[in-house]
């Protein structure tokens, strides 16, 4: 008996020691729980491998700082739209992370779409959930033209500039056209009346109004683009985790958030299309997300979207861009059809997720609990074919990755004033 | 590196490889599905499917980016060593696991000489295994040219 019990005994104290020492080991050693691959990965989620703002050879203006400035004022005035009352910040709220919390966006009627956020979106070659304009310039254009959301016009908005903003304008773009005799309310729209205003003006005219209001695309882009990320507890947490730093508060993660990062990283398989320090690949996907829950018209996301950023009047490659030839690459080599394309939607950043329910391109989703419940289950899609394959995740892990994605919410960045409306309209 | 034998195509390989990983899926879920087949060959050298050319890829600053449109060049050789200018190449590829094919359609932009020619347009958007095929037409016949790679 006695042998057996000091075996016992020893074994006992030698599971302890190496309990122990595990348990130092984790505490001591943060950066070593990570290989050498995990460490290059997380490295390049953080917004320190970002890189520098791409230059938009489409823009001349793009970092032209009067631009900006007049872009910031004409992004929060109501009055570019046709009823007086929508903003760009009327949905791209600057306190909500340039977004509404809105499944569809308000405008002056309802869209058919949720609001994008605006932030680092100056690094994505492809804008709107289609990607059907491919600069934020062109981007801008699209709402301040729609029957639901602006719902105003192009001589309405040079009218505009010309009474308020013809000094700050003609400053950064010169001289502004001559507008006597110019229909107050004119311009390829929907409106049957305003568009045959349009048509009737000669196609100079036409061409000088619609410059008037690609440079009005151009402002905002200039201060859109200066709308940055900042650093959020995520990009923290990795900093001091590849430094070997011990954990502040603002850097730790609690344990169900570092599990949830590496089932980001590992089975769930969330890196593979949400990476880099945007956690967005800048493409298109269909994920078989659910049918908005009210009626809308068919909607296939890429398939049509590819085909109006090709056609597009504002396209990189069309006269009112100021690229040259060789500097619009990626709508020269974009995939132009394909079964991939049918119902497939923009990967959306990831940064500030948390803050940005309900979720998906039509706001299918109301909770992130919602959106990894999706993501495991692997639903087929409604039409066009899913991407996903199911997860199998416990309860538990779903709920591990959901807290994960709170650690990637932040403060956003941005000149002095930018992030609130300007002092003087 | 593996090397690839010559006698089995690599296309049939890869097919194979696909095959296996849509079983490996349909039981194991996507822990597995994520991961690559390990034989793959990620040569940057390869022989055609009918052993008529041997290619060479060799992507612009030698590293393959994510996310970013990049150059490579394609060296194109008869299977005896003799550099090929004039050819038709089209270029495709994909995610085999992902069912989806390149997020861009790169091309030839330009035949350089010595058996060098230009791809324009390429680009990876998501990590894990992709396949790139060059379809080349010359006088020495019809071929594809497979390359495996690992992002």
């Amino acid at each position: 008996m006695r042998p057996t019990r000091t075996a016992l005994a020893a074994a006992g104290l030698l599971a302890l020691v190496l309990a122990s020492a595990a348990a130092a080991y984790a505490m001591s050693s943060a950066g070593a729980r990570w290989t050498p691959a995990e460490r290059a990965l997380l490295r390049s989620l953080t917004l320190a491998s970002l890189g520098p703002l791409p230059a938009d050879p489409s823009n001349r203006w793009a970092d032209d700082s009067a631009a900006a400035r007049l872009g910031h004022r004409l992004f929060f005035d109501t009055r570019l739209s046709g009823t007086g009352t929508v903003s760009c910040a009327s949905c791209h709220m600057p306190e909500l992370d340039f977004q509404d919390g809105r499944a569809l966006a308000r405008g002056v009627g309802t869209t058919t779409r949720r609001t994008m956020p605006v932030a680092g979106t100056a690094y994505s070659p492809w804008q709107f959930w289609d990607g059907r304009a491919d600069s934020q310039w062109a981007q801008a254009l699209g709402p301040l033209e729609s029957a639901v959301e602006h719902g105003g016009d192009r001589t309405q908005y040079a009218h505009v500039i010309a009474a308020y903003y013809r000094e700050a304008y003609e400053r950064v773009f010169g001289a502004l056209p001559a507008l006597d005799g110019l229909p107050e309310r004119a311009g390829p729209v929907a409106d049957s009346g305003r568009a045959a205003a349009w048509r009737r003006l000669p196609p100079a005219r036409q061409e000088e109004i619609t410059r008037v209001y690609a440079n009005i695309g151009k402002a905002i882009a200039a201060y859109e683009r200066r709308v940055q990320y900042a650093p959020s507890r995520f990009d923290r947490y990795v900093e001091a985790e590849l430094a070997g730093r011990t954990h502040t508060p603002a850097s730790a993660l609690t344990r169900d958030e570092e599990a949830g990062l590496r089932l980001f990283i590992g089975k769930a398989r969330c890196v593979t299309c949400h990476n880099g320090a945007l956690l967005t690949d800048n493409s298109f996907h269909n994920t078989g997300v659910p049918l908005p829950r009210v009626a809308l018209p068919p909607d296939s996301g890429r398939t049509v979207g590819v085909r109006q950023a090709v056609a597009a009047e504002f396209a990189c490659t069309g006269r009112y861009s100021d690229a040259g030839a060789e500097d619009c690459q990626e709508l020269r080599f974009t995939v132009t059809e394909g079964p991939e394309l049918v119902r497939a939607y923009k990967t959306p950043s990831l940064r500030n997720v948390g803050g940005r329910a309900p979720y998906m391109h039509a706001g299918q989703l109301a909770s992130l609990a919602e959106v990894v419940a999706h993501y495991d289950r692997a639903p087929a899609a409604p039409f066009g074919h899913s991407e996903l394959v199911p997860l199998r995740l416990s309860a538990e892990e779903r709920r591990q990755i959901e807290a994960f994605l709170h650690t990637l919410s932040g403060p956003l960045v941005a000149p002095a004033g930018y992030l609130v409306p300007p002092a003087t309209p | 590196m593996r090397i690839t034998s010559p006698y089995r195509p690599a296309r049939r390989r890869a097919a194979t490889a696909v095959a296996l990983a849509a079983a490996v899926v349909q039981l194991a879920g996507c822990m597995l599905f994520a991961r690559a087949p390990e034989d793959l060959d990620y040569a940057r050298t390869r022989t055609s499917e009918q052993g008529l050319y041997r290619g060479t890829i060799r992507p612009e600053g030698d590293s393959i980016p994510q996310g970013r449109l990049h150059r490579w060049t394609l060296h194109l050789e008869t299977a005896a060593g003799e550099p090929v200018d004039a050819a038709t190449i089209a270029v495709d590829g994909g995610m085999p696991q992902h069912g989806h094919g390149l997020p861009t359609s790169p091309r030839v932009t330009r035949h350089a000489g010595g058996g060098d020619h230009v791809v324009d347009g390429m680009k990876f958007n998501m990590s894990g295994w992709w396949v790139v095929t060059f379809r080349v037409s010359s006088a020495a016949g019809a071929d594809s040219l497979v390359f495996n790679l690992k992002l």
